[in-house]
């Protein structure tokens, strides 16, 4: 079902285990800023060191702090860290389709369906909190990128907030739905994993496998890497932008027959 | 920060022709007139609603329906929208129908009420009636007006330009209150107290305190009472008076300019084509709600900013460049027809070039110089990069350092401070503070460049902002030169606004709109026109 691929990078540059770099490798420098909630003095400065310390920073070089207002203090701390990372057991999600823009996915969109691509987008559950499917789905858009309303080829039909499951089930058959968008933003007690695993649930039962429109959910708790134990064809989490939800919708349902975009998926 | 507004000669820095100039304005004039004409001829639900709202009628159901939303149902259901609600409301009140607004309300929701039509001297009675009502709503908005003059002149204004305008937006009004005190007292001049997402598309407006919203706070009367009073109670400590600024866009418009009249806000968010572009508010929905309002604002004294700054959120600000300038004209030309005087608009514009073009920067100061030039006597508000904030708080702290430059450079009236942290996290406590330490540095190191800067005439910066009026004539003219009676609706149902096609059929709270009768009377709207 989903074709996602979780990858366990062996060492790019068949590289071991590395530190931070500050301007001599191995030097393990890094740099901090925080405020704590106390007025400056030389006891908040040395609080900071502390806590600094505490993260695993030693030395650490308290070289800026600055009061703010009454009962605040900002820190910025220079200092060497002693962790290694090891990039060979970093696991990703790496994104397995290239990234068009809306001209390239409108033109994918007409190549392959001849005809516009439905989307139908909620929340679902008690979840009141537009912002996540707006984002994505209004013109407005989300960092600089405009929402899928702007394509040409998709049609989008925005259900707004607190949809339940039936309603939206309903909706995707009377719409002819694609693909179906779900947002889950304020969460309690994971109530955002039970919903999807209820939604995809229905979907399943109220489609033949083949038929079945495409499953996205999205939020910011959310993990990339949970697409199959949620029964959704993919998962995106914060800081996903119209445009990648929109390569991805092209990518699985209106593929091109050779690669069309010169942009990498990097 | 000794900054004093730029001594301008009558054609400005960049020597624009005044012909030219003229001929920009009279095309807005051509454009907005029949609009204007469209909005005289219809009334909305929240038209209404704002009349009786004006008339002292609070409160919600216990569902949270506003009472001002079931008494405008009930009376449409009966007699229709177009006559407006006055007549029928009051000469139901003269019948005894109701103690007052609020009983009738009820009663009108229980189904206990009919309402009519009144005639002879039962109209005229029900007129006087209404108009007395309605009158002592305005006469609060007069007040709340003086009363800010007063506290202005007592406590004393902001101490330079630009206002330093700051948002607040917990979702919580009592976490909004310390924040805003604190953002004053770390020296905002204003502070805009961010919506709930959403609120712009709910049909009322929501009721009492609220201490939950996403992203924002729910703009409501009583929200807008808690953080006057709280920055009243600041603005003595410090010796200044700190404005305060809410959103009039959305469904409810006309609800609340009212609300903001009567609770002494003193700065408005308010576009002409907003809600239409990006909301996918009905047209004609947004035009008529939209003079109510600004009549409204006029006449409380408050400052309206416009949205231009939406524009290039979404389209190249290069590119579309002129379209910040016809917008502009046309948020000006609608703003004094609706009696706004030049002091009251802040007409918006954004530094969003991509810092990657070759002289973004001078691009920048061409644009927010030719915005500067046209409209000499507007505040105008200047905001912050958004687009190009890609996380790179560093990069990001320069953007907005170059940002304040032009700010200083072509004497905006307004500027909302820009965070490094934008597009990261909703601004953190040293985010705001580094923030204002960027402004300080160059108000203070460059408040006053403006008096050695002149743009060479000639030069890449007075030719581009040349280039711009030029490409925003042409825009203005394929607009007039639309078909039908109001070209300017066919321009936005055909997309010439680059973003979508917004027919004037289409679109959410069309079914609020009603043309009016030949017997439409609001008394609101009668005493609004008159203050002209």
């Amino acid at each position: 079902m989903s074709k996602q691929t979780v990858v366990s990078t062996s060492s790019p540059d068949g590289q071991g285990p590395i530190r931070p770099y500050g301007d001599t490798t191995g030097d393990g420098m890094v740099q901090l800023s925080f405020t704590l909630p106390m007025k400056h003095s030389k006891v908040a400065e040395g609080a900071a060191a502390q806590l600094a310390n505490k993260m695993g920073m030693d030395p650490a070089l308290v070289v800026h702090a600055k009061q703010m207002g009454e009962d605040y203090t900002f820190f910025v701390v220079y200092g060497r860290v002693n962790h290694l990372v090891d990039p060979s057991v970093v696991e990703i999600v790496e994104r397995d389709y290239p990234l068009l823009t809306p001209k390239e996915a409108n033109a994918a969109i007409k190549r392959g369906l001849r005809r516009r691509l439905t989307v139908v987008g909620a929340c679902i559950g008690s979840d009141a909190h537009t912002v996540g499917i707006d984002a994505i789905l209004n013109v407005k858009g989300f960092a600089g990128e405009k929402g899928l309303e702007y394509y040409r080829e998709l049609k989008v039909v925005n259900l707004g907030a607190q949809v339940s499951v039936p309603e939206l089930v309903e909706q995707a058959r009377e719409e002819k739905a694609d693909a179906v968008l779900v947002s889950q933003v304020v969460t309690q007690r994971d109530a955002h994993l039970l919903n999807t695993r209820e939604m995809s649930a229905a979907f399943r039962e109220s489609y033949p496998p083949d038929k079945r429109p495409l499953l996205i959910v999205g939020g910011p708790r959310f993990d990339e890497t949970m697409a199959v134990e949620l029964g959704v064809d993919r998962v995106f989490s914060r800081g996903t932008t119209p445009g990648e939800v929109a390569s991805f919708l092209v990518h699985r349902l209106a593929p091109a027959p050779e690669p069309q975009s010169t942009r990498k998926a990097s | 920060m000794a900054t004093t507004t730029p001594r301008r000669t009558s054609r400005g820095k960049l020597d624009l022709d005044p012909a030219t100039v003229r001929h920009a304005r009279s095309l807005a004039r051509k454009v907005g007139r029949p609009i204007v004409r469209i909005a005289q001829q219809h009334t909305t639900v929240s038209v209404e609603r704002a009349t009786l709202r004006l008339a002292g009628l609070e409160g919600a159901d216990a569902e949270g329906t506003p009472w001002v939303n079931r008494l405008v149902d009930v009376v449409r259901a009966d007699v229709g929208l177009e006559h407006g609600v006055a007549l029928p409301v009051w000469d139901a009140l003269r019948r005894a129908e109701g103690a007052d607004l609020r009983e009738l309300a009820e009663k009108a929701s229980a189904g206990s009420v009919t309402f009519r039509l009144p005639e002879g001297q039962d109209e005229k009675r029900a007129r006087s009636a209404a108009g007395k009502a309605v009158g002592a709503g305005i006469k609060r908005i007069d007040a709340r007006r003086t009363e800010r003059e007063r506290l202005v002149k007592r406590i004393g204004d902001a101490p330079a330009k630009p206002w330093i305008y700051l948002i607040v937006a917990t979702g919580d009004i009592y976490e909004d209150i310390p924040q805003a005190q604190a953002a004053a007292r770390e020296g905002a001049d204003v502070i805009a107290v961010i919506r709930s997402t959403g609120q712009s598309l709910l049909d009322f407006v929501p009721e009492g305190a609220t201490r939950e919203g996403f992203a924002g706070t729910y703009a409501t009367q009583e929200n807008f009472r808690l953080m006057r009073a709280a920055l009243d109670e600041t603005s003595r400590e410090l010796g200044r008076y700190v404005r305060l600024t809410n959103y009039a866009s959305g469904l409810c418009m006309p609800e609340i300019a009212a609300l903001a009249g009567l609770e002494r806000l003193d700065m408005m968010l308010n576009d002409s084509m907003y809600g239409i572009l990006f909301r996918d508010i009905n047209p004609i929905r947004t035009f008529v709600d939209q003079r109510f309002s600004r009549q409204v604002h006029a006449r409380a004294g408050i400052i309206i900013n416009t949205g231009e700054d939406n524009y290039l959120t979404t389209a190249d600000a290069v590119e579309a460049a002129h379209t910040v300038t016809t917008s502009q004209l046309l948020n000006e030309y609608f703003a004094k027809e609706a009696g706004l005087e030049d002091w009251q608009l802040g007409l918006g514009h954004a530094f969003e070039i991509d810092p990657d073009v070759p002289d973004s920067f001078r691009l920048e100061l061409a644009h927010a110089m030719l915005a500067r030039d046209l409209f000499p006597a507007a505040p105008l508000k200047w905001m912050p990069p958004t687009r190009h904030m890609t996380g790179d708080v560093f990069r990001g702290y320069l953007l907005d350092g170059f940002f304040n430059l032009v700010g200083a450079l072509t004497g905006q009236g307004i500027l909302l401070v820009g965070m490094m942290t934008e597009a990261v996290v909703t601004p953190w406590l040293s985010d705001r503070d580094l923030a204002l330490q960027n402004v300080r540095y160059v108000m203070n190191a460059a408040g006053n460049l403006h008096e050695d800067f002149r743009p060479q005439p000639g030069g890449f910066i007075a030719s581009r902002a040349r280039q711009v009026l030029a490409e925003t004539i042409e825009l203005l003219d394929t607009i007039a030169d639309e078909p039908g009676s109001a070209p300017l609706l066919e321009a936005i149902a055909d997309g010439t606004f680059g973003l979508m096609k917004r027919p004037a059929d289409k679109g959410k709270g069309l079914e609020g709109v009603a043309k009016k009768a030949r017997d439409y009377w609001n008394p609101a709207s009668e005493m609004l026109e008159a203050g002209r």
